[in-house]
């Protein structure tokens, strides 16, 4: 560059001309260096953005201080379903069946050992009387997401739009889902599906919503016979921790290794 | 240096470029940061509205019912059991109402009779009690009581008395085998009902000597399930016919 002053004339213009031109060695170190220009003014303005749009959680709240779990009682669920009911109202679930977060099922076990299950609408509105005939034993069960320690359905989520909280709450994503439906097959507890309106998956969060401001999941709160208990596994006292200290208990599907944390008492063995 | 390899440097200096803005514009604001996740979506699932205010909230302005509320057998419900989701009435007193029901369907859906409940918990034939009256007309439901203490065994053992009276065993009166106190009907867990206590019991009808009608079946109590007591093993309420 030194060598192309201006060859016609004495005065220094020609250094002026170098500084205003731009070879292709300066264009191409220059175009490197635009991106990483724009990344800087960028950075800057979708965070606040994105800060106002969504509020921050409750000053006081500290996820990682929780290990939130359930205690169901089969044998005192009267089947009402105000618990299917009051989940889809705090939830916005669709109310036609087939959408469910919990839901009761009903064990009619025979005197010819067949075992007859039934969720009609998953116990909203109650049971009809059964009618089968030669009963050998009969009740209810509540079912739920179990909030699997080990979650299959956040193994195979494609995208990370499922994933465990600090508070051991299994959540999803909705903005980030894709609707792939990989994790309801995944799931073997059948607690997963797809929303009709918004395309994504969805299942019980635990009302997280609740949770961080101090209350119990809907289910819980409106259970009439304290079928289902809610606590905190991090809590030495809780009514979950008494729950598991003075009954015996069980999980669902323990052989897959998910270990849930939704704990059965006096679980029959024909549920599944 | 020599030109080819500056030539490649740029080119792959231009490749970074485009992944690091590949990356700045397709991966989510906050992910990573606590886990394999949008960090943000946890805010966003917090954030969401509650409906269900919990029974403490109803408590603030309904003290008198709260207080009625806790010493009777529907201490542990809630509010929002019968009365609905009650955020939208707490946040405005007046203008959102809750539902006051007084259907006989809206307390049948806890309390009609069903195989499947736990027994002991309290069931009514919907048909045969009372049929088309309110239950709310007898029964004040912030504190159930009976109106009066039950006539009938059946009236709160009613999967037993359904049961023995499709047995054999129909005939017998309950009393028959259980002493029972009158308390018992009025405060069930002061005193409960004995239960025979000796093979003797069962044999004054079933023993082979016994003076009782030619149908009922025989034992020998001496070498028949000697160590037992007879409703160990046969269930009284509904005896097998072999």
């Amino acid at each position: 560059m030194r060598n192309r002053v201006c060859p016609s004339c004495p005065c220094d213009h020609g250094d002026k001309s170098e500084s205003a031109r731009l070879d292709r060695r300066d264009f191409l170190s220059k175009s490197l260096l635009a991106p990483a220009a724009l990344l800087v003014v960028l950075e800057g303005k979708p965070a606040d953005k994105a800060a106002a749009a969504e509020a921050p959680p409750p000053a006081a709240y500290d996820p990682t201080r929780h290990n939130y779990a359930m205690g169901i009682d089969p044998g005192k669920c009267i089947g009402c379903g105000r618990c299917v009911e009051a989940c889809k109202t705090e939830n916005d679930v669709p109310r036609e069946p087939f959408y469910f977060r919990t839901w009761i099922e009903r064990y009619v076990i025979q005197t010819d050992g067949e075992t007859v299950v039934t969720s009609p609408n998953g116990g909203i509105g109650g049971f009809a009387p059964t009618t089968e005939t030669g009963i050998l034993r009969t009740f209810f069960v509540p079912k739920l997401c179990n909030q699997c320690t080990n979650p299959p359905c956040v193994q195979v989520c494609p995208v990370g739009a499922t994933f465990t909280s600090q508070d051991g709450v299994v959540l999803v994503d909705g903005s980030y889902c894709i609707g792939c439906r990989y994790c309801i097959q995944a799931c073997p507890y059948g607690a997963r599906f797809l929303h009709p309106v918004t395309h994504t998956a969805e299942k019980c969060t635990f009302c997280y919503h609740r949770l961080v401001k101090g209350l119990v999941p809907a289910c819980v709160e409106v259970c009439p016979t304290q079928a289902r208990i809610f606590g905190d596994l991090k809590e030495q006292a809780s009514p979950l921790s008494r729950f598991t200290r003075f009954n015996p208990i069980q999980v669902l599907k323990a052989h897959l290794n998910t270990e849930p944390k939704v704990y059965y008492a006096n679980l029959d063995g024909e549920v599944r | 240096m020599p030109q080819q390899i500056w030539r490649l440097l740029v080119v792959f200096g231009l490749l970074v470029a485009a992944l690091v803005l590949a990356r700045h514009f397709l991966i989510p604001k906050t992910f990573g940061e606590v886990g394999h996740y949008r960090a943000a979506a946890v805010d966003s699932i917090a954030a969401r509205k509650v409906k269900y205010a919990g029974r403490e909230t109803c408590a603030i302005c309904h003290d008198d019912i709260a207080r009625n509320h806790g010493g009777h057998r529907h201490a542990g419900l809630s509010c929002e059991v019968c009365h609905g989701s009650g955020a939208a009435h707490a946040d405005a007193p007046s203008d959102v109402h809750l539902q006051t029901p007084r259907q006989r369907a809206q307390c049948l859906l806890c309390h009609a009779y069903d195989p499947s409940r736990p027994t002991g918990f309290p069931q009514i034939d919907p048909v045969a009690h009372n049929a088309p009256k309110p239950c709310v007309g007898c029964h004040n439901p912030h504190a159930p009581e009976p109106p009066r203490a039950p006539e009938e065994c059946g009236a709160c053992h009613g999967q037993i008395a359904r049961t023995k009276a499709v047995s054999p065993h129909a005939v017998l009166a309950c009393t028959q085998c259980h002493q029972t106190e009158k308390r018992h009907m009025v405060n069930p867990a002061a005193s409960r009902p004995s239960k025979p206590a000796s093979r003797e019991f069962c044999g004054q009808c079933h023993a082979r000597g016994a003076p009782s009608s030619k149908e009922i079946p025989r034992v020998d109590l001496e070498t028949h399930g000697q160590r037992y007591v007879c409703w160990q093993c046969h269930y009284p309420h509904s005896p097998e016919l072999k």
